[in-house]
């Protein structure tokens, strides 16, 4: 019975490793088609949106991921092939945004909300009376 | 005083943030600016639909007037949803309309075009998708507003409405025709 229950747990989670990329499409180097796996899982498929072009069944992301490889066996170096995306479909398709001026403050904001948090903890705890040795028993009997 | 202070700010915070959410909701993630605006059209010469007919020239779209570029295929659901209004803009001399095919067999496309009309001056077929990727595509319909430079002006992702042609193509047209 319970391994019955694991083994729909398992089929129903365990498709993890599902890549969408198809043996025709590999480059007989291997060196350049981990490269070309490396850049497609950063791409974003503009069909499904969320998912990388490495996972995507969708045509246009097929269509993206043998550019990628194209460029690659054309000897483009990573940043040149990301390059060469980025100018046709904007920094939208990089799934992990550039840090650069219109993206500073989503890249700073859990800094600066930290440091507020922080700056608000330090400020308020100081405001509490220092409790004088005596007296931390006796308060802990007023609150209970 | 201290209190007031404590229960102002996170209600305020939270009005606020509301108020951003707000704004998120009313924002299409599906429409994106387009990398090509106010740049050339890339190049592409794409072989006709039509057996015979010449090239779709990306170099012979400039210099000659507005150009509508459409991407479309006959797989496409929504393409049909704008396919009347095409038919009725492919009908004004102001500017001219061509298509793209987009990753399609050119017997379907023809079969599509023979039944709904063919609103198009010019159609060239790109069943590799390679054009599509250079123009940004991201779907199917997509237009793109192309001025008398040969630089796009417009994209419009999805189908064309009437509402998007009154407001956003029209005053493209009516501002290239003041300028020639």
């Amino acid at each position: 019975m319970m391994r019955k229950f694991f083994i729909v747990i398992f089929l129903l989670f365990g498709t993890g490793l599902a890549h969408a990329v198809l043996p025709e499409e590999m480059l007989k180097d291997s060196g350049q088609e981990l490269r070309a796996r490396d850049i497609s899982q950063v791409l974003r498929c503009l069909v499904c949106q969320n998912q990388s072009i490495d996972d995507s069944n969708a045509p246009l992301a097929k269509d993206l991921r043998i550019i990628v490889r194209e460029r690659i066996s054309a000897g483009d170096s990573n940043d040149q092939v990301m390059a060469y995306v980025v100018n046709r479909y904007g920094n939208y398709v990089l799934l992990k945004p550039p840090f650069q001026l219109d993206t500073a403050l989503l890249w700073l904001l859990p800094f600066i909300l930290m440091i507020v948090a922080l700056g608000a903890a330090f400020l308020y705890l100081r405001q509490q009376p220092e409790p004088e040795a005596g007296d931390i028993s006796n308060e802990i009997l007023k609150e209970e | 005083m201290q209190l007031r202070m404590a229960t102002v700010l996170p209600l305020g915070l939270f009005a606020v943030l509301g108020v951003v959410l707000a704004m998120g909701l009313r924002h299409d993630p599906k429409v994106l600016p387009s990398m090509l605006l106010d740049r050339p059209l890339p190049e592409f010469d794409l072989a006709s639909l039509k057996i015979g007919a010449p090239n779709l020239k990306s170099s012979e779209l400039k210099g000659k007037g507005v150009t509508l570029v459409n991407v479309f295929g006959s797989w496409c659901v929504s393409c049909r949803y704008e396919h009347p209004l095409l038919m009725r803009v492919g009908k004004d001399t102001r500017f001219k309309l061509v298509g793209i095919d987009w990753k399609d067999a050119p017997q379907d496309a023809n079969q599509y075009l023979a039944t709904y009309g063919d609103p198009y001056a010019q159609i060239g077929t790109d069943e590799v998708g390679r054009t599509a990727i250079d123009l940004g595509v991201s779907g199917a319909p997509e237009t793109f507003v192309v001025d008398a430079k040969g630089r796009v002006r417009l994209r419009v992702p999805g189908p064309l409405t009437p509402e998007i042609w009154d407001k956003q193509i029209e005053p493209l047209i009516k501002e290239s025709e003041k300028a020639s």
